[in-house]
């Protein structure tokens, strides 16, 4: 459980940080009327949705900390043996990354109002996850064709449920960016298409960290830095 | 020392970002709302709904504990199966959905002086997913085999092996779909939760100004984000143990002389998951309550709280604590000795916010101005109910004491006295205390204090009876103890006498749920503010408050949700959005 104790540590840090700027050593007990100096306490600058955006991702990224936990947990039992990663991944995440540097690049476009770039990058991403998600398919029949079924061995079983799980969030990331690309089309506000785009790719570039997360796991590199960092302990 | 009288022609609060829907027929108005008003009475309906049958699976258990072979048709598959959903719904479907989804939905844009929640539509979203949750869990009921029978903690390897009701059947398959349902759902609302209090905060609202209702909520709702995937992450496995044969949590196991096809599962890893969740929902579930409770105190004993800060520290130190306490569930489990150490610490050490907070209830009631009114009752009982059942905690903490009270009815009495009993009375204040803003009437005052009596009398004499079976031995989860020889005359004559009681509180609800019906049409007529409380809810222009809560312009807060009985004030409370200052205990510190 040690890898999700450390991102609700992380979590934690958040939390203080900004409790820490909350005036909790106040006496609001003392402090009557409107002074100017507690208005810049009332609310973040952010829009609203970047900080639901932010809350949800702490919810999606603790999921993820959690299956790496058991992940770690399980694979010490003596069945465990871990199945050969496709080539095809290497691909898959050359391909999200591309996703990603499309959703960036529209999301500068925004910042400066070229619509045309915008649509171009938005088209760009939604086309580069589809193609990832078909990747992840074909990785996927390729392991079942070599024999590695979901139930066979507990280190397929995990492969196939973490990228599952990595891949339905994807699935839901398309339906958000589908509609700022209907939107951008459609001639949404300037500022309204602006705030969309970066909350996507705001989403993208979390689900690309978490599949760089998961990849190192799955690969095994992640294991071999824990006992580094284990021995580097003891 | 800031001590600011506003100046004339203070510019009124600012609409919020968030445009504010405004439904245009019947359906979206009262069905498909996003009003967070309309959709937390949705909440508390279904909750109570679901509560009722939990109310009847444990009717039905107590008559087979109290009185063994008259019943046929408890079968100890029957009665296992009760037991599962009887726990799973108070714990999940009514006590988090009912103090997240119900008052946190009511009272949070209310409370902080918002027009609604910040993401309406997926608030509506999440009621439509909780209630399909329900259904999904309630037709378990209605499935061939049965729900499940595998206990609240739906352990593995027995809960999907064919010996437990439900086990290879659909029950299950439905409750973990239930499960993940309510888990999809709840992080929609609670997303709304959290950035309500973080975004939608009227003018002068600072954190430090909020009531503690809030601060509850808002710290269980960021814990239940938090601790929730933890069982989504079992579920989703268990169910692809269950129906995919995976051996995430099930080892090499032979049943009825044949071998499943699973192998070096580890059903210790489900119990870490199920208690990195399970713990925290504790908290999940009190927080709100000592929230609520706070407010309910300072109101009713017109006196501000003592020690605000300290509470607000209080509850984000619990919330954080509870993270780090988890396997103090697991001591029977197996552990190192040194991890059972530091489990029974950390749990050890939450009993000091805990205690924090007490005292400072008891010196907030200390020379109030107490007035007994129903809300006030039920605070008083919840206290004392909170610290009975907290110091059975402290046994049950330890690691040399539980192990031999593992399991017994000893457990059951601490657990119901500590989340079920505890909070549903503060359950039972809250709805007293606003029932005449969510209807404008109040609810009928003898028919309540009848309602109290017996539920706060009757639920110590269902459980504190039980902390003795339990010491004597008698374990939980059995469907029939006739044989054995811990089973006393004496014994059977408690286990008896619990159940008469239980059928009595039970029926007290039945009162109590006639008066929640009745009152909205005889009850006395409320006003907006017959409790004279300070926080914004009971300073709307409207009661019920309109779509919007607020009327054309958002309040501004000037001063703390608690100033009760301020000397110099006219009146024995001040409303958070009166300007002005008053009294001399504001001279400069």
């Amino acid at each position: 459980m040690s890898v999700i104790l450390v991102f609700l540590l992380v979590i934690a840090g958040f939390a203080g940080w900004w409790l820490s700027h909350q005036r909790l050593m106040g006496k609001p007990w003392l402090e009557q009327g409107l002074a100017s100096d507690f208005v810049a306490f009332d609310r973040s600058a952010l829009p609203t949705a970047k900080i639901g955006l932010g809350v949800f991702l702490a919810v999606v990224g603790c999921l993820f900390a959690l299956f790496t936990s058991a992940y770690f947990m399980r694979m010490t039992v003596s069945d465990w043996q871990p199945l050969p990663l496709p080539r095809l991944l290497w691909f898959n995440t050359g391909v999200l990354i591309l996703s990603s540097v499309a959703l960036q690049c529209a999301s500068v476009a925004a910042r400066r109002g070229q619509v045309d770039m915008v649509r171009l990058g938005l088209v760009t991403a939604g086309l580069t996850a589809l193609a990832f998600l078909i990747g992840q398919l074909m990785a996927w029949r390729q392991l079942t064709d070599d024999g590695y079924l979901l139930s066979s061995n507990p280190a397929n079983s995990f492969f196939y449920l973490i990228t599952g799980m990595h891949g339905l969030h994807i699935l839901g990331g398309l339906v958000g960016l589908g509609r700022t690309t209907a939107g951008a089309w459609n001639g949404a506000r300037p500022e309204r298409l602006r705030l969309s785009v970066e909350l996507c790719a705001m989403y993208w570039h979390f689900l690309l960290f978490v599949w760089l997360a998961i990849f190192a796991l799955l690969a095994g590199w992640a294991a071999t830095f824990v006992d580094i960092c284990q021995r580097l302990l003891t | 020392m800031v001590d600011i009288t506003p100046a004339d022609g203070i510019p009124p609060a600012e609409v919020a970002e968030v445009e504010l829907y405004h439904p245009r027929s019947w359906w979206t108005k009262y069905v498909f709302s996003q009003d967070a008003k309309v959709i937390a009475i949705q909440y508390s309906a279904t909750a109570t709904g679901i509560g009722l049958v939990a109310l009847v699976l444990s009717w039905l258990m107590r008559l087979q504990l109290g009185f063994p072979g008259t019943f046929d048709f408890i079968t100890p598959e029957a009665y296992y199966q009760f037991i599962t959903m009887h726990g799973m719904i108070m714990v999940i479907y009514l006590l988090t959905a009912l103090f997240l989804g119900g008052f946190g939905n009511y009272l949070i844009p209310l409370m902080v002086g918002a027009r609604d929640m910040v993401f309406p539509y997926v608030n509506m979203l999440s009621y439509w997913i909780y209630l399909l949750a329900v259904l999904v869990l309630v037709s378990g009921f209605f499935a061939p085999g049965g729900p499940t029978g595998a206990g609240w903690t739906l352990y593995p390897p027995q809960a999907i092996l064919s010996g437990t009701p439900g086990g290879q059947g659909w029950g299950i398959i439905l409750m973990l779909s239930s499960l993940i349902l309510f888990i999809i759902g709840f992080t929609m609302g609670g997303l709304n939760y959290v950035v309500t209090v973080l975004q939608g905060r009227t003018r002068g609202m600072t954190m430090m100004r909020l009531p503690l209702t809030v601060w509850g909520i808002f710290t269980a709702t960021v814990m239940a984000l938090l601790a929730f995937p933890a069982l989504f992450v079992a579920s989703v496995m268990m169910l692809l143990d269950r129906a995919l044969g995976t051996s995430f949590f099930m080892p090499a196991i032979s049943e009825m002389g044949e071998q499943l096809p699973h192998n070096g599962g580890s059903p210790i890893l489900f119990q870490h998951l199920f208690w990195f969740f399970g713990h925290p929902e504790v908290y999940i579930v009190a927080l709100p309550a000592f929230g609520i409770v706070s407010d309910l105190i300072s109101t009713h004993a017109r006196k501000n709280i003592f020690g605000y800060r300290m509470m607000v520290w209080a509850i984000v130190g619990i919330g954080a604590l509870s993270f780090v306490v988890w396997a103090h569930h697991m001591y029977v489990s197996g552990m190192h000795p040194y991890f059972g150490f530091f489990f029974a610490t950390t749990t050890l050490i939450i009993a000091i916010p805990t205690a924090i907070k007490v005292y400072n209830w008891v010196l907030t009631l200390w020379r109030g101005d107490i007035h007994l009114t129903i809300p006030m009752l039920f605070a008083l009982a919840f206290i004392v109910t909170f610290v009975n059942g907290g110091l059975t905690g402290l046994f049950l903490g330890n690691v040399v004491v539980d192990v031999p009270l593992s399991d017994t009815m000893f457990v059951v009495a601490h657990f119901h006295m500590v989340m079920g009993v505890a909070p549903i009375l503060v359950v039972f204040g809250a709805i007293y205390h606003w029932y005449p803003k969510v209807t404008g009437r109040m609810l009928n005052e003898m028919l309540g204090r009848f309602h109290f009596w017996v539920t706060f009398l009757g639920a110590y004499l269902i459980f504190f009876p039980m902390h003795y079976l339990g010491l004597m031995g008698v374990p939980r989860r059995y469907a029939e103890l006739t044989d054995m020889t811990i089973m006393t005359e004496s014994a059977h004559h408690l286990n008896s006498f619990i159940s008469i009681m239980a059928f009595i509180v039970g029926f007290a609800q039945m009162v109590f749920l006639f008066n929640l019906i009745w009152s909205i049409r005889h009850g006395r007529e409320a006003g907006g503010n017959p409790w004279r409380a300070t926080t914004l809810e009971w300073q709307t222009p409207h009661t019920p408050p309109a779509h919007g809560n607020f009327g054309k312009d958002l309040p501004i807060v000037y001063r703390w949700a608690y100033d009760y009985s301020v000397p110099g004030a006219k009146e024995d409370f001040i409303p958070q959005n009166m300007p002005g200052s008053f009294g001399p205990s504001r001279e400069p510190a």
